[in-house]
């Protein structure tokens, strides 16, 4: 599906996936701050954004 | 081609004579030339209509669901995979289906060929590879192998992956050094050309769906476009929503595509809805060497779990 977004011209590091049990508190940590980093790298998304006052 | 058309409905005859099937879908002459209508027949004196030529390009896999009885089906190479595809998903029952495999050698793009001339065309014959063309005022012969659609030109399974009985002898398989030349084009392409590259592609689109019911692996009761609850996607022209159907659309087919090409040859406004399609198929050989539809035993690469699979996207 990743790649698929990428295709469409959808940022790879916008869309992440990851395995996190209950008990891995520091692992989501870890990731959730990783996710933000690479996210606000990118600045916000304009596509597949409704314009209501288009 | 024409022999091909007096086999398979001698093929038919003798199915319906017999009682083996209760009925046969096939291909019969569109009302405008350079068209075909999928039929079905059920009885010996209908057997004429049965024709197959260079226009039967809508794939009759998506015809035989829910029928009771005993269907025979005419299936070029693509057919074929969805029917295939339909057993493996449990949507038909192989004792069910009867499939009359007619090797094909593609079929041709016909807005390709509208656009050669200034006027509608008004008749069109083939034989032996030319296809003879005309309006009132001309008329061409143009070389068949030239005017194929994109996915036929591309296509590496034109004989039926199974088949009862064959209408006609094998043709040999076309060799591809690289068959993804258009998925690379865009590949290389950077993120915001991409992306314009696809809005450009749907600026014409107009929601009506022709792409989705012609489609044979789309055959949800209730489509996500028409849930209203919850509502997954807005209902209007809205680019973002005609964006959304699309590419969800495009992901419900990963690994089940075969790339016949119906879609694009039901959308009235000539979208290459492929582009979407194709990408995943390009994915699913890459990543799981599989191609859909090529036997009735192997589950899709989206419906089972291997220690194998590739899984580096996960963090």
């Amino acid at each position: 599906m990743g790649n698929l977004l990428e295709h469409m011209g959808i940022e790879r590091d916008r869309v992440h996936f990851s395995w996190i049990s209950s008990a891995e508190a520091t692992k989501f940590v870890d990731v959730v701050t990783e996710i933000s980093n690479r996210v606000r790298a990118l600045g916000p998304i304009k596509k597949f954004v409704k314009d209501y006052d288009k | 081609m024409n022999t091909c058309t007096d086999k398979i409905r001698e093929i038919a005859l003798n199915l319906l004579k017999n009682k083996e099937v209760d009925r046969v879908v096939g291909f019969a002459k569109g009302s405008l030339p350079m068209a075909s209508n999928p039929v079905a027949i059920t009885s010996e004196q209908e057997v004429d209509k049965l024709v197959f030529d260079s226009v039967c390009t809508l794939n009759l896999a998506n015809y035989i669901r829910g029928l009771k009885g005993k269907t025979a089906v005419v299936a070029k190479g693509c057919d074929s995979r969805n029917i295939a595809t339909h057993i493996v998903e449990n949507q038909v029952n192989r004792d069910q289906i009867y499939i009359i495999g007619v090797p094909c050698t593609g079929m041709i793009d016909k807005v390709k060929i509208a656009s050669l001339f200034k006027e509608d065309i008004t008749h069109f014959s083939e034989e032996n590879g030319v296809l003879k063309i005309g309006t009132p005022s001309e008329e061409k012969e143009l070389a068949k192998e030239d005017y194929l659609r994109e996915n036929c030109s591309l296509c590496l399974h034109r004989n039926p992956v199974i088949h009862d009985v064959m209408a006609a002898d094998a043709v040999e398989e076309q060799i591809l050094d690289n068959p993804y030349p258009d998925v690379e084009k865009i590949e290389a392409m950077d993120c915001d050309a991409k992306w314009q590259h696809f809005q450009d592609l749907l600026k014409n689109c107009i929601r009506c769906y022709a792409c989705r019911n012609a489609c044979p692996l789309c055959y949800c009761p209730t489509c996500f476009v028409d849930e209203s609850g919850p509502q997954w996607v807005g209902k209007g022209q809205n680019e973002t929503d005609i964006t959304t159907f699309h590419f969800l659309r495009a992901f419900h087919c990963a690994g089940r595509c075969t790339d016949c090409g119906a879609c694009v040859e039901a959308c009235p406004m000539n979208i290459n809805v492929r582009e979407f399609t194709r990408k995943l198929n390009k994915d699913s050989f890459d990543l799981f060497g599989w191609e859909a539809g090529l036997n009735i035993n192997d589950r899709p690469p989206l419906d089972v779990y291997s220690p194998d699979d590739p899984n580096d996207f996960i963090k």
